[in-house]
């Protein structure tokens, strides 16, 4: 289907005080891809994100999302179809309620009450939070607020997610959690993050951005690879990539010197 | 500084308690606060030197706290937190207004004395009357039901935001209070200077949030309305509720029970 298409071309965006966030940036993706945007802190990635639905407009260049380009007229329906979880859950759960908020894009679609109340407790069910319904927000912990920030937007049935920094603040197994929970969406998923291993996990495609510019665009395994590409982006090859500390030393020299004497399992 | 983490805790405590199986908490909300409105207006409308008045009043608090299942203790505590305005409302009443009213015995006490114990009192009826409702109705259900009797719908929603955000908002000042005093020492850095730094800082951070925060509900459609799905209905009990109450608040305040009482037991004395 089109409308799972994303497309940017040739965005420039300066914020008010003259940085320049973004500085040309081209790529298209289509249905049910799924892609990382990495880079270093200030690289224009949630710039960018903020560019797909429409939150901030490019001083140049143009986003398509499906068969509209990003207008004032197209706005309701882009963001309907692109669904953006923000990512400080407190910034996007600002109903007092969990099924409120949920509750609050469906009924802003004009959606009948039944409709609503389905789609609701659908998305809670989705993301295991059906339990937290009545619950204020704040009452949450970062990993239930994550879940129902994702269930929000999900209850728009959006054909698009859009994430930022969506493992950011988890414990390693809520992390996890997410992680096989996004594997089973098909809807196309754009993920901006600095937690490369996930990007190993859930993303085919990797975006690079530097300063504003696109530096690579491919696969996501190719690119994690690339270590002269990596540390010029400020990145590292994901954990999982790189050697056992234990069979492989550093150059560096390590604390108390392990020398394989120990035998150990991998 | 612990005060400010604890007090937190305290508001969303009120909270929870709403949260309870009891039949109060289970009225409609608007009655809860139709009635609550009219235990208030009609307390602060007795005459300044107003106290038998006053005191049969105190059964609406004792049976809602009995009923609610609410802890009363508590209840009395937050109460202090609040009891110094009226405190100070009243205080220089007994300079001002000298003249003796009535004599306990040899000791005359002025009218001052009289109309300031009046003042306390009320702060007291009508204070405990306001956390009851919160206690065993809840703060957002309570917009809700001011939204659904007719107030603007903007202020409903402000007093939502207000009490949402008054949370993550005391979050970043209790981390903020809590970083200067990491590196505060022998009294340096705690000026008023600072404290104004941080109270700016605490602004510009509240202005940054809200603005992601209006992105984020732009994203999600919105439109200037905030929709809801709740639906009250209201029952014979509710009604029951509201009559009832309504009806003895209006008895006690045009018969000053206490002192028929009082005029009874001299008469069957004599």
């Amino acid at each position: 289907m089109s409308h799972h298409l994303v497309e940017a071309e040739d965005l420039k965006y300066s914020y008010p005080d003259g940085h320049t966030a973004l500085n040309g940036v081209s790529f298209r993706i289509t249905h049910g891809e799924s892609v990382a945007i990495v880079g270093a802190n200030g690289a224009g990635k949630s710039t960018l994100l903020l560019h797909l639905n429409g939150c901030l407009v490019p001083e140049a260049g143009t986003v398509r999302i499906g068969d509209f380009p990003l207008t004032k007229q197209t706005l309701p329906q882009v963001r309907r179809t692109v669904g953006m979880v923000f990512q400080d859950p407190d910034d996007q759960l600002f109903m007092p309620q969990v099924y409120d908020d949920v509750a609050f894009g469906p009924l802003n679609l004009g959606l009948p009450a039944a409709e609503v109340d389905r789609r609701v407790l659908n998305a809670l069910e989705t993301v295991g939070a059906a339990h937290l319904k009545d619950r204020p927000p704040y009452k949450l912990s970062a990993g239930e607020k994550r879940s129902v920030a994702i269930a929000s937007v999900l209850s728009m049935s959006p054909s698009i997610l859009v994430m930022d920094e969506p493992t950011s603040n988890l414990d390693p197994k809520t992390r996890r959690q997410l992680i096989e929970l996004l594997k089973t969406f098909n809807h196309t998923i754009i993920i901006a993050t600095h937690d490369l291993d996930m990007v190993l996990d859930l993303c085919s495609r990797t975006l690079v951005l530097k300063q504003g510019r696109i530096v690579s665009d491919g696969p996501t395994w190719d690119i994690m690879q690339n270590q002269a590409l990596l540390e010029a982006s400020s990145l590292e090859k994901p954990l999982r990539l790189q050697g056992c500390p234990v069979c492989h030393p550093d150059p560096a020299p390590r604390i108390g010197g392990h020398e394989g004497s120990e035998p150990h399992s991998h | 500084m612990a005060k400010i983490d604890t007090s937190f805790l305290d508001i969303g405590y009120l909270d929870t308690l709403a949260y309870q199986a009891s039949p109060i908490q289970r009225l409609d909300p608007r009655v809860k606060l139709l009635t609550t409105l009219v235990f208030i207006v009609l307390v602060v409308s007795f005459d300044k030197y107003a106290i038998t008045g006053l005191i049969p009043f105190i059964i609406y608090p004792v049976v809602m706290v009995a009923l609610g299942n609410l802890p009363a203790g508590f209840i009395l505590k937050k109460m202090l937190w609040a009891a110094p305005f009226a405190v100070f409302i009243g205080i220089f009443n007994p300079l001002l207004d000298r003249h003796i009213l009535i004599y306990l015995g040899p000791v005359g006490i002025s009218g001052g004395w009289i109309s300031f114990a009046s003042i306390m009192l009320r702060f007291f009826l009508t204070v405990s009357a306001a956390f009851i409702l919160i206690a065993c109705t809840g703060f957002n259900t309570v917009c809700m039901a001011l939204e659904k009797m007719g107030v603007p719908k903007s202020l409903a929603t402000q007093l939502l935001f207000l009490y949402r955000y008054i949370f993550v908002l005391g979050e970043e000042a209790t981390r903020l209070t809590r970083a200067r005093s990491l590196r505060s020492f022998n009294g340096k850095g705690k000026g008023i200077k600072v404290f104004g730094h941080m109270i700016g800082q605490l602004l510009l951070r509240t202005l940054d949030r809200a603005q992601r925060l209006h992105t984020a509900m732009l994203c999600r459609g919105f439109d200037g309305e905030i929709r809801l799905v709740r639906t009250f209905r209201l029952g014979v009990g509710d009604l029951a509720f509201f009559l009832s109450w309504t009806g003895l608040f209006i008895l006690l305040r045009w018969y000053n029970l206490p002192q028929l009482l009082g005029n009874l037991v001299t008469e069957l004395i004599r």
